[in-house]
């Protein structure tokens, strides 16, 4: 519960950072003047909807991510746990993902450039990293299956398989959403202001997803065991 | 007053949001059915939990019955009424409380209030419906399947929910859980629109300290749901695994008639952490928004200003911070480290500081104000009463060693059905006989509802009082027969049977409500505008109810805070968000 108490200081610090800058702390009916002011200034450009849900949308993918992590730590108190060997694979799709990420914010890059030819290539680029990623995944539960280690035989197996399963299937989500912008980049034919913002939004969940797996990939090789001792010793 | 008193300095800022192209329905079926409009999309909501609000209604007098009839009613057996309990409970909680503040008042409510055309992203929020009716259906088809739905209780805990001696075991349990990651999912997309329409899509001059705080309510517990509900969207995810591949997760070994499982070492008191994380912010997920609302009514009512407006707001930005690290008390009995214990004890009582503040601030608007005895002021009042009733219990509960005696009987019943059951349901009732007349142009009968208001208010404090006592004789929860029990007296046992009738009596009587709503679509009078001469942004729209769009050609700019009655100087006792300053005017 440590990471869950971790995970909600971030988005409460966040959350009131944010209300102090829309003024809830000011007071409009004691300042001087004839009428009460119209609240902030709007100088800055407001940031799109979209990426306002994104932001919202990765806290919530955050906190199912954050509580999957919590659960694992928990259960792996258990005598009964025993992690799985990790599949060799896992390396070379982390530098996949990373890669696809990589390939994403050149994307945005370009896009901001206006470079269309440049933008569709890294879409692609990034898009078919991606699904080397989830082949990749794929390949690495085929593995463990191989060698028996089943969902059903330790709970750590199971553990593998959901943190990689939710995972993956946030990325094939990930996935739709390129697909559809990268037909749209199509369809343009050139760099408007809309498709920057979605080349935007998908680099930026991107992102997201390569930071939750490599937290995910240390906590399942076994880096992070350091942390559930602290947390045991914190909480005892 | 006229334009030229608006000094010229306070000219409104640009306009927030750019006006964007609006859906526009083409057909029948867009327009009624797969409607991106969100006024449409919250009265599909509202029906669809209040039909299924209905079953949960009809549910708890299975229940009743076999309380005061033990073994009277043939088809009642220990199976029907352990899931008579799961469903009636699990609908209340999610399928209705949660679906029709969030999904109902909050989609008709919130672009109005903060002055928008409409949810910043339609298609979404008309997914969001279809996919919780897709969980709503789900859930009552295990009632069309082999075995029956789960009667695990509406914890589901495991290891019972999952074993063979649970009714529901082969399919039911299936079907809820994956009826409760559907409504989860669904849930996740309405909920990124409440919050970002908030944020993104208020009209001029709406600051976030001059909105209703209804908008307020509604706004903290979407936030709150959206980072409550993944904890019950883990459990539910693990629970299914563990029932349909076999693994751990939660699951011990253990020996069930006779058999060996292939369970091992998997652990119940994860699931218990998983489900009250989201169990306990669900609590206020469904009183934040009844809150705001009754604020609301009451202010409107009253003919005054909310006493302490921003004290209201930091209250429910409080309680909605300090209901998600207070879980742990619904566990106590399940035994934790008593530094665990006092750590959820204080943060429990602590929550009572904001709660009571708001309450402070109610009663302090209605003091010398001129209230007016309407029906949705009955129903605002009638809420402030029960509340304050479940909140005190809830003091009592919140103490680890008063907790552990009380935990398994029926003053726990008594306590969370007052807090949480009968109070967000008399807000539900205020709020449409208050909203009723924009939402139709119609009135509803005044008579009618202050009869259905009596009977609803007087009748579920004699269903929920008595219970109390019961409790405190030591008369357990959920069981399905007490068998021969020394420590009960006989008079328990005639005490049940008058709740029974008094809640079939108050059951039925809700018909008069639904007689109500159903004749005053054609035959009530005519509302006009603003019937109740309010001054928030709701009430001002053009047309009535407010066509698509919501405001016509231009966007209203709003000048002030949504509570300006009464201001001296003003022409009339309320001042709307949206009319020009007066010269002179100090409003928030």
């Amino acid at each position: 519960m440590s990471v869950m108490g971790l995970f909600f200081i971030f988005i409460f610090s966040f959350a009131m950072l944010w209300l102090a800058r829309q003024g809830v702390f000011a007071s409009h009916w004691l300042e001087e003047g004839e009428v009460a002011h119209h609240g902030r200034a709007a100088a800055t450009e407001p940031p799109p909807a979209g990426k306002v849900g994104l932001a919202i949308f990765l806290a919530v993918a955050g906190c199912l991510f954050s509580l999957l992590a919590a659960a694992f730590f928990m259960r792996g108190d258990a005598p009964d746990w025993q992690m799985p060997p990790i599949p060799g694979v896992l390396w070379f799709n982390t530098a996949v993902l990373a890669a696809s990420s990589i390939a994403l914010q050149l994307a945005v890059v370009a896009a901001r450039r206006a470079e269309f030819e440049r933008v569709k290539t890294a879409l692609l680029i990034g898009a078919a990293t991606a699904g080397l990623f989830i082949i990749g995944q794929i390949w690495a539960w085929r593995e463990l299956i191989e060698l028996r280690f089943f969902a059903s035989s330790n709970a750590a197996n199971a553990f593998f398989y959901l943190l990689t399963g939710a995972h993956a299937l946030h990325l094939v989500g990930g996935l739709v959403a390129l697909a559809r912008t990268t037909d749209k980049v199509r369809g343009a034919g050139r760099v408007t202001r809309a498709l920057t913002t979605s080349v935007e939004l998908c680099a930026i969940y991107w992102h997201f997803l390569l930071f939750v797996w490599l937290l995910m990939f240390a906590m399942l090789i076994g880096w992070t065991d350091g942390f559930g001792v602290i947390c045991r010793r914190l909480l005892s | 007053m006229t334009d030229a008193s608006v000094p010229q300095n306070v000219a409104p800022p640009p306009a927030e949001v750019e006006d964007v192209e609006l859906y526009h329905a083409h057909s029948w079926i867009t327009k009624y059915v797969f409607c991106q409009d969100a006024k449409v999309i919250a009265i599909q909501y509202a029906g669809t939990a209040i039909a299924v609000g209905i079953l949960a209604l009809v549910l708890s007098w299975v229940i009743r019955l076999q309380l005061a009839f033990p073994g009277a009613i043939p088809f009642i057996d220990a199976s029907v009424y352990y899931q008579s309990v799961t469903m009636h409970g699990m609908i209340m909680v999610v399928y209705m409380l949660t679906a029709i503040f969030l999904g109902g008042f909050g989609n008709y409510l919130i672009p109005l209030m903060v002055g928008a055309r409409d949810m910043v992203f339609p298609y979404v929020n008309m997914l969001s419906y279809w996919v919780y009716l897709i969980a709503t259906l789900v859930l009552v088809s295990s009632y069309f399947v082999p075995g029956g739905p789960t009667g695990a209780g509406w914890t589901l805990y495991p290891p019972q929910s999952i074993l063979t001696g649970t009714p529901g075991y082969d399919y039911g349990i299936i079907l809820m859980l994956v009826s409760l990651i559907l409504f989860i999912v669904g849930f996740t997309m309405g909920g990124l629109n409440y919050v970002v329409t908030v944020l993104q899509a208020r009209t001029r001059g709406m600051t976030l300290m001059r909105m209703p705080l209804t908008v307020w309510g509604i706004f903290a517990a979407a936030v709150m749901a959206l980072l409550a509900f993944p904890g019950l969207f883990v459990a539910c995810v693990m629970l299914l695994l563990d029932r349909t591949l076999g693994t751990s997760f939660f699951m011990p070994s253990l020996v069930e008639l006779g058999e060996r499982k292939d369970y091992v070492g998997g652990s119940p008191i994860l699931f218990q952490h998983l489900f009250w994380f989201f169990g306990h912010p669900e609590v206020y997920i469904v009183a934040l928004p009844a809150f705001g609302v009754v604020s609301d009514l009451i202010s409107v009512h009253a003919r005054k200003n909310i006493f302490g407006y921003r004290m209201m707001v930091w209250a429910i930005i409080a309680i909605g911070v300090l209901s998600m690290v207070v879980w742990g008390h619904h566990m106590y009995v399940s035994g934790m480290d008593p530094w665990f214990g006092f750590f959820f004890a204080v943060t429990t009582l602590a929550i009572a500081v904001p709660t009571a503040l708001k309450v402070y601030n109610w009663v302090l608007t209605l003091w010398h104000a001129d209230i007016h005895f309407t029906t949705p002021m009955l129903f605002a009042l009638g809420f402030l009463v029960t509340f304050v009733n479940g909140g005190i219990t809830g003091l009592y509960l919140g103490n680890v060693i008063v907790d552990v005696p009380l935990s398994a009987t029926l003053f726990v019943v008594a306590h969370f059905h007052m807090v949480m059951g009968i109070a967000p349901v008399l807000v539900i009732f205020g709020a449409i006989y208050h909203w009723y007349p924009k939402i139709t142009g119609r009135m509803m009968d005044e008579r009618l509802g202050k009869i259905h208001f009596w009977i609803t208010f007087l009748g579920a404090y004699a269903i929920f009082f008595p219970m109390h006592y019961l409790g405190v004789l030591g008369m357990p929860r959920r069981f399905y027969e007490m068998g021969e029990t020394a420590f009960v007296p006989a008079s328990a046992a005639t005490l049940n049977i008058v709740i029974t009738v008094i809640a079939l009596a108050v059951g039925f009587a809700q018909s008069i409500f639904f007689y109500n709503l159903f004749k005053s679509l054609k035959h009530g009078a005519p509302a006009g505008g603003n019937p109740w001469r309010a001054a928030s942004l709701e009430w001002q729209t053009p047309e009535t109810p407010p066509g698509h769009g919501n405001w016509g050609k231009h966007l209203p700019v709003v000048y002030r805070w949504p509570y300006a009655y009464s201001v001296p100087g003003a022409p009339e006792d309320f001042l709307p968000q949206n009319a020009p300053p007066m010269s002179g005017e100090h409003s928030p």
